[in-house]
């Protein structure tokens, strides 16, 4: 079962000098709502940076995660 | 193409995606959504009064796997405008709210215009109607 913490880590091991704030949206374990700010995401398409953060998850996404809302942020 | 050697889902959702200038894949309709995000993208483009073509991904589990494949996107709902990728339900809203989807879609702001006092304001508020 995934939760907040684990997440947050992952994207924040994933995408280098990512700071990501995760939290459970619905405290069922599989909503999720992450808030992730990178400089990889820079010059990047709102899509290209939301595909970043899914690829980290890849077939998790619509399975044991539901969902993840996200909204990504270049500083 | 490499999307169309034998695959009639594939192509079938290429097809859509090429004939609709609007569409939207979801789950459930328009008129009865099943899940909140495709809720709140449909009422997103109900609130912009966008023509939108809707095709509802539950009945066939292979619908979403071939658009998925598609569109490399994981998620649904999923909003193509012009045969593009526009985005799921955070993109969409995100989008509304900046105005930048009722500039993408062409979207008649529900605001009189004419009134110079309104033409010289940079700036339409638009009118966040989900909340």
């Amino acid at each position: 079962m995934p939760d907040a913490a684990s997440i947050k880590a992952r994207i924040e091991a994933a995408i280098p000098g990512a700071k990501a704030d995760v939290d459970d949206w619905t405290g069922g374990g599989d909503h999720f709502r992450a808030t992730v700010v990178a400089e990889a995401f820079t010059g990047l398409s709102r899509i290209q940076q939301h595909r970043l953060v899914y690829e980290i998850f890849g077939q998790e996404i619509g399975g044991p995660i539901h969902a993840l809302s996200l909204t990504t942020i270049s500083p | 193409m490499t999307d169309q050697h034998d695959n009639p889902i594939r192509q079938a959702i290429t097809d859509a995606i090429a004939e609709n200038e609007v569409i939207l894949f979801m789950k459930g309709s328009p008129e009865a959504p099943a899940c909140g995000f495709s809720a709140r993208t449909v009422g997103i483009l109900q609130s912009l009064d966008t023509r939108f073509a809707a095709v509802d991904i539950l009945p066939d589990p292979r619908i979403r796997q071939e658009l998925s494949e598609l569109s490399q996107w994981p998620t649904i709902p999923q909003l193509f405008v012009g045969g593009e990728l526009v985005g799921g339900c955070d993109i969409v809203t995100e989008m509304f709210e900046t105005g930048e989807l009722a500039e993408l879609l062409g979207a008649e702001q529900r605001t009189d215009v004419s009134d110079p006092a309104v033409a010289d304001g940079a700036t339409l508020q638009i009118e966040n109607r989900l909340s």
